[in-house]
C-alpha cells in the first residue's frame, strides 16, 4: 500500500504494509538510520520521533497512522545540527555510546517545545521513558536545563 | 611505509610504570608498501609515516584507532595520545578505525599480549606507550626533512600545532608542506623514551576543553553503528537464537511462515532458525509466526534451573571436601582461622544480568561467490577473534576475513563474542547475498552471555586485638573463562581470569588470605560483563568486610584506612571519598556505606547515602560520591563521565537486575521483564579525580564496582540489618529487615 507524509518538511511516498512500524519505514525505506531500534515495544525510547510536534514512539505506530501527518526525526530538528538542545549535548558532552541519543535529544525536544523552563523533576518525569545504558542521565538533565537557558 | 611492532617484544617491553623502548627489545621493523623506498612523498596522496598516522599535504593528520568504541572514549583518547608527541594540530586530525591486524595493532597490555581486542578497560595503558612511539617518530621525520631542506641542525627546530619552527630565522612550515616534499627516509629514526614529552609539556593530554569527536555525530543522528549499514543488494535476516548452547531445532513450522508476507526463507540452523526479508520488520513478523520444538539432548544446561540449583551452589560454598582452584593465596588464610580468637562467616549470592546493550546484536556480512573471503560490518570489541572463527567456517584465512567495525552501541563485554558476525557470514554464504542480520529485542535477550550467578562463602578470623589474621572466600560459579575463553583457560590450568577478578585482598595489610573458586557446570553461555567478576566479588568482599569491621568493633572506614596505610594510592581515594561525602557526618534516617575497589591498575573508593522505606522494601539512594584514580588522564571531562555512567550502571545492577534460568533457557524478554535503571532512580552522582601521576589505567569499568557494596554498608549502618543478596530487591530488603 502506498502512504504519504511529511517527513522533515519533505513530502513522502512510501510502498509498505500499513502495520509496518513506522520505525522501518524511516529506516530502511526513507534511510534515515538516525531513528534507532532499542526494544520494538515501546519501552525505551530509543525510537523516538515528533508526530506533528508530538514525541511519539516509532516501533508502536503503524505507517499507516501518520498518513497526511507531520513525522520529524532527529535529521530533522534542525538544518544542520544547531538545535538548542544539540548545541547543549555537545557542550555538556552527554553521548557515550551515543546509541540512545537521538531519542533522548527527540524527547526532549517536544519538552522544551511546551515547556520553555521545565524543573528538574518536570525534565525527569519526562524523559523516564527513554533508557540510557550508558548512564548519561545526570548530563542529559545538565544538557536540558543549559538549552533551556540559552536556547 | 609501515612500521611493523613485534608483538611479543612490545608485550614484554611495556611495565605499567611506563616503557623502556629498546632496553627490553622493541624493535621497529619498517616494510615499504605503496610508497618505493627513499620516493617522494605523494604530492596529494596522505604519507604513512608508520602503521598509525598519515599525513596530507592539506595538513589533515588521520590516526588509526585500534580499538573500539562503545562510548569509553577510545575514538578520541588514542588519537589524542598519538597526536600530543607528533604535536599535531588537534583540529585537524581525523581519526580511522583499523581493520582487524593484532600484528600490526594488537594490545601489548599484559592481560592481552598483542591480542586485537577491547575489553578490560586496557586501551589507554595498553597502547598509551606504541602510539607516543609512533608520534614522536612520524615528528622527527617530518623535523628531519625540514632540518635538510632548511639546512639547519634539528636541535634549533621546534614543533606546534603541526607546524615546525626555525625561531632563529622566523622561518616555519607546516606539516603539510613537509610531506609535499620530504622524502622517507630508508631507515627510519629510532626514538627511545628519553625523546618522548615529560607530562609538564603535554599540550593535549589532560585538557579539559577538548570534546570527544564523534559526540556532534551522536547528537545529530549521523554517528553510523553496525545497524545503519546498508549495502546494495542486501537482504535482512532475524535468527530465532537457541535459547541455549546445543539445543537445536527440531520441528520448525517452516510452510506456515513461509506463508507470512514479506518472509521469503526460513532456515533452521544449528544456532537457531533464519528468518529472511527484504524488510526487517517482514523477518519480525515470520519469527513471530516461528513454532519450534528444540532438540536439547546435547545441551548441557537442558536440565538447569537457577533457583533450584542454589541448594548445590551453598553446599559447594562450605564443603570443605568440594575440589576448588586456588586463585590468589598469600600466608596461610586457614591456618589463621584456626588460630583466631573470633570468626565471621556469611554467605552471599548474585543472580544471572544481561548487557542490555542498546544495539541489539546485529551484523552486516557480504560473503565473496567463491565463498573464500568475507567483508563484515558490525560493532565489535573483538573483530580479530571473528577473522579466525569465520575463516575456520569458510575453510580459508583470517586475512580474507575484512572487518569493518562501526561504532557500537553499548559493549559492556557483550560485543566481545562475535556470535552475530559469525551468524551474518553463514546466512550471507547459504544465500550468496549480502545480508544484515539483526536480532529483536526479545532474540537479543534469549541468546544473553550474561554475568554468571554466583554464590560467595566468606569467613574471616580476627585475633583479639580485631586484627583480620585469616580471610577465605570461595566463589562458586560457572567458570567465566571456560566458556569465553577457552585457549585461556587451559593454559592457566583453569584460571577463571574473568570470573575470578577482585576475589584478592591484594591492596589490604591481609597476611593470610585465600581466594578459591569451587567451578560449576552448568551449561550457560556466561560471559563478561562491565567489570567482570569484581562486579560480584567485590560486592561479597567488601560488604562482608563491613561485616568483619562490626564483629572487630571498628569503624569501616577507619578499617579501609588502616589496611591501605601501605598502599598510598588505594588509601588515597578511600581518603577523597570520606571527605567527599563527609563521610562520618550524622545523616538522620539515612546510613552512610564506603567500599573500595582496584581494578586493572585503577583505584576507586565510593560512598552511598542510602535510606530505606521499610514498608514498601524500597531502597533509596540520596547521594553517591566517587573518587577514582587511573593514573594520567588523557581526558579528564570525560573521566568524570565514565565514573558517573559507571555509578548508574552499578546502581542498576545493586538495585534492580536480574534474571532466573529454567531448563536452561533465560526467563526475560524485554525491558519489561528486564528493567534497568531510569532517570527517576538516579541520586546526584559527585565524583572526584585523584591526581597520582601514575601510568594511565583505565575508566570504563571500575565505578561500577564500589556501587553494590557501598549500599548494603549503608543499609547495614541504618537499619543493623545486612544485605546479601544481588540485586536488593524490596522483596529482599524487607526479607532482609525482617531477619
Amino acid at each position: 500500500m502506498s502512504i504519504t507524509f511529511t517527513i522533515n518538511g519533505k513530502t513522502a511516498k512510501v510502498e509498505a504494509e500499513p502495520d509496518t512500524p513506522l520505525l522501518w519505514v524511516v529506516r530502511e525505506n526513507l534511510m534515515l538510520t538516525g531513528t534507532k531500534f532499542g526494544c520494538g515495544a515501546g519501552l525505551c525510547g530509543a525510537c523516538t520521533v515528533h508526530i506533528d510536534g508530538k514525541a511519539t514512539r516509532s516501533c508502536q505506530t503503524a505507517v499507516s497512522q501518520v498518513a497526511g501527518k507531520s513525522v520529524t526525526t532527529i535529521e530533522g530538528l534542525s538544518p544542520n545540527g544547531s538545535h538548542p538542545l544539540q548545541i547543549a549535548w555537545i557542550e555538556e558532552q552527554v553521548p557515550q555510546c551515543g546509541y540512545c541519543q537521538s531519542g533522548q535529544i527527540m524527547q526532549a525536544a517536544a519538552l522544551l517545545a511546551k515547556n520553555k523552563t521545565p524543573t528538574r523533576d518536570e525534565i525527569v518525569a519526562y524523559m523516564d521513558g527513554n533508557i540510557c545504558r550508558c548512564g548519561t542521565y545526570p548530563r542529559i538533565v545538565r544538557a536540558i536545563r543549559r538549552a533551556a537557558r540559552e536556547g | 611505509m609501515t612500521i611493523h611492532i613485534k608483538n611479543g617484544s612490545v608485550a614484554t617491553s611495556i611495565s605499567r610504570r611506563g616503557f623502556v623502548a629498546g632496553s627490553a627489545g622493541l624493535t621497529f621493523a619498517f616494510t615499504l608498501g605503496g610508497l618505493g623506498r627513499g620516493a617522494a612523498i605523494g604530492e596529494t596522496k596522505p604519507t604513512e609515516f608508520n602503521a598509525w598516522v598519515s599525513i596530507a599535504p592539506d595538513d589533515t593528520v588521520t590516526i588509526i584507532c585500534p580499538s573500539a568504541e562503545m562510548g569509553q572514549g577510545v575514538y578520541t583518547s588514542l588519537p589524542l595520545i598519538l597526536a600530543e608527541e607528533l604535536d599535531a594540530d588537534w583540529s585537524k586530525v581525523r581519526v580511522e578505525f583499523a581493520p582487524a591486524n593484532p600484528k600490526l595493532y594488537g594490545n601489548p597490555h599484559y592481560l592481552f599480549k598483542g591480542a586485537q581486542i577491547t575489553a578490560a578497560s586496557v586501551s589507554v595503558p595498553g597502547y598509551f606507550m606504541p602510539l607516543r612511539m609512533a608520534g614522536a617518530q612520524a615528528r622527527r621525520v617530518l623535523l628531519d626533512a625540514a632540518s635538510a631542506a632548511w639546512g639547519a641542525p634539528v636541535s634549533e627546530l621546534t614543533t606546534d600545532k603541526s607546524t615546525i619552527i626555525h625561531k632563529k630565522f622566523g622561518r616555519r612550515m607546516s606539516y603539510g608542506e613537509v610531506v609535499s616534499f620530504a622524502k622517507v627516509p630508508t631507515t627510519m629514526p629510532k626514538i627511545s623514551e628519553s625523546d618522548l614529552k615529560k607530562p609538564s609539556e603535554f599540550k593535549l593530554i589532560g585538557r579539559k576543553d577538548l570534546g570527544r569527536l564523534d559526540v556532534p555525530a551522536k547528537a545529530t543522528g549521523k554517528a553510523q553503528y553496525g545497524i545503519d549499514v546498508h549495502v546494495p543488494g542486501m537482504i535482512y535476516a532475524s535468527v530465532l537464537q537457541s535459547p541455549m548452547d546445543g539445543a537445536k531445532p527440531k520441528d520448525v513450522n517452516v510452510p506456515e511462515v513461509m506463508k507470512i508476507k514479506g518472509v521469503t526463507k526460513v532456515i533452521p540452523l544449528p544456532f537457531g532458525v533464519a528468518v529472511f526479508s527484504d524488510t526487517f520488520d517482514g523477518a519480525r513478523r515470520g519469527l513471530d509466526a516461528l513454532k519450534v520444538t528444540w532438540d536439547t539432548s546435547k545441551a548441557v544446561a537442558a536440565s538447569f534451573d537457577s533457583e533450584l540449583a542454589k541448594t548445590d551452589y551453598e553446599k559447594k560454598g562450605r564443603d570443605p571436601g568440594v575440589s576448588t582452584h586456588v586463585e590468589h593465596q598469600v600466608g596461610d588464610a586457614l591456618g589463621g582461622l584456626k588460630g583466631a580468637a573470633k570468626t565471621v562467616e556469611a554467605g552471599y549470592w548474585t543472580e544471572y544480568t544481561y548487557h542490555a546493550q542498546m544495539e541489539p546484536m546485529n551484523a552486516v556480512a557480504q560473503v565473496a561467490p567463491d565463498g573464500k573471503s568475507c567483508d563484515i560490518w558490525s560493532g565489535t570489541q573483538f573483530g580479530a577473534l571473528a577473522t579466525f572463527i569465520i575463516a575456520g567456517i569458510l575453510k580459508t584465512t583470517p586475512d580474507k576475513i575484512r572487518i569493518h567495525n562501526q561504532f557500537l552501541g553499548g559493549g559492556y563485554g557483550r560485543r566481545i563474542w562475535p556470535d552475530a558476525l559469525i551468524q551474518a557470514t553463514i546466512l550471507s554464504n547459504i544465500v550468496k547475498k549480502p545480508v544484515k542480520l539483526l536480532l529483536t529485542r526479545e532474540e537479543d535477550v534469549a541468546a544473553a552471555r550474561p554475568r554468571p550467578m554466583t554464590h560467595h562463602a566468606l569467613t574471616a578470623g580476627l585475633d583479639d586485638k580485631g586484627n583480620v589474621v585469616g580471610w577465605h572466600h570461595r566463589l562458586v560459579s560457572e567458570n567465566v573463562d571456560a566458556v569465553a575463553a577457552p585457549p585461556r583457560f587451559k593454559a592457566t590450568g583453569g584460571k577463571d581470569y574473568i570470573g575470578a577478578r577482585g576475589l584478592d585482598q591484594a591492596f589490604y595489610a591481609m597476611p593470610n588470605v585465600l581466594a578459591e573458586y569451587a567451578r560449576e557446570t552448568r551449561g550457560m553461555r556466561v560471559h563478561a560483563w562491565r567489570a567482570i567478576g569484581s562486579g560480584y566479588n567485590k560486592f561479597a568482599a567488601e560488604a562482608f568486610l563491613d561485616e568483619v569491621a562490626a564483629a572487630a568493633g571498628k569503624d569501616p572506614l577507619a578499617l579501609r584506612l588502616e589496611l591501605t596505610k601501605d598502599k598510598p594510592r588505594a588509601h588515597a581515594v578511600i581518603k577523597a571519598v570520606a571527605e567527599m561525602s563527609d563521610f562520618n557526618k550524622k545523616r538522620p534516617g539515612r546510613g552512610m556505606g564506603i567500599a573500595f575497589t582496584d581494578y586493572h591498575g585503577s583505584f576507586a573508593a565510593g560512598a552511598a547515602e542510602v535510606s530505606v522505606d521499610e514498608n514498601s522494601g524500597k531502597l533509596k539512594v540520596h547521594n553517591f560520591w566517587i573518587a577514582v584514580d587511573p593514573g594520567i588522564v588523557i581526558q579528564p571531562d570525560h573521566v568524570y563521565a565514565e565514573a558517573e555512567g559507571a555509578v548508574v550502571f552499578g546502581l542498576s545492577a545493586a538495585l534492580i537486575e536480574q534474571f532466573s534460568v529454567k531448563n536452561g533457557a533465560v526467563q526475560a524478554s524485554n525491558f519489561n521483564d528486564y528493567p534497568v535503571i531510569r532517570m527517576s532512580d538516579i541520586p546526584p552522582i559527585h565524583s572526584r579525580i585523584v591526581d597520582s601521576g601514575a601510568a594511565p589505567t583505565g575508566m570504563g569499568e571500575i565505578g561500577v564496582i564500589p556501587v553494590a557494596p557501598a549500599i548494603a554498608n549503608a543499609v547495614a549502618q541504618l537499619t543493623g540489618k545486612r544485605l546479601r543478596h544481588l540485586p536488593m530487591t524490596p522483596e529482599r530488603v524487607k526479607e532482609a529487615l525482617k531477619a
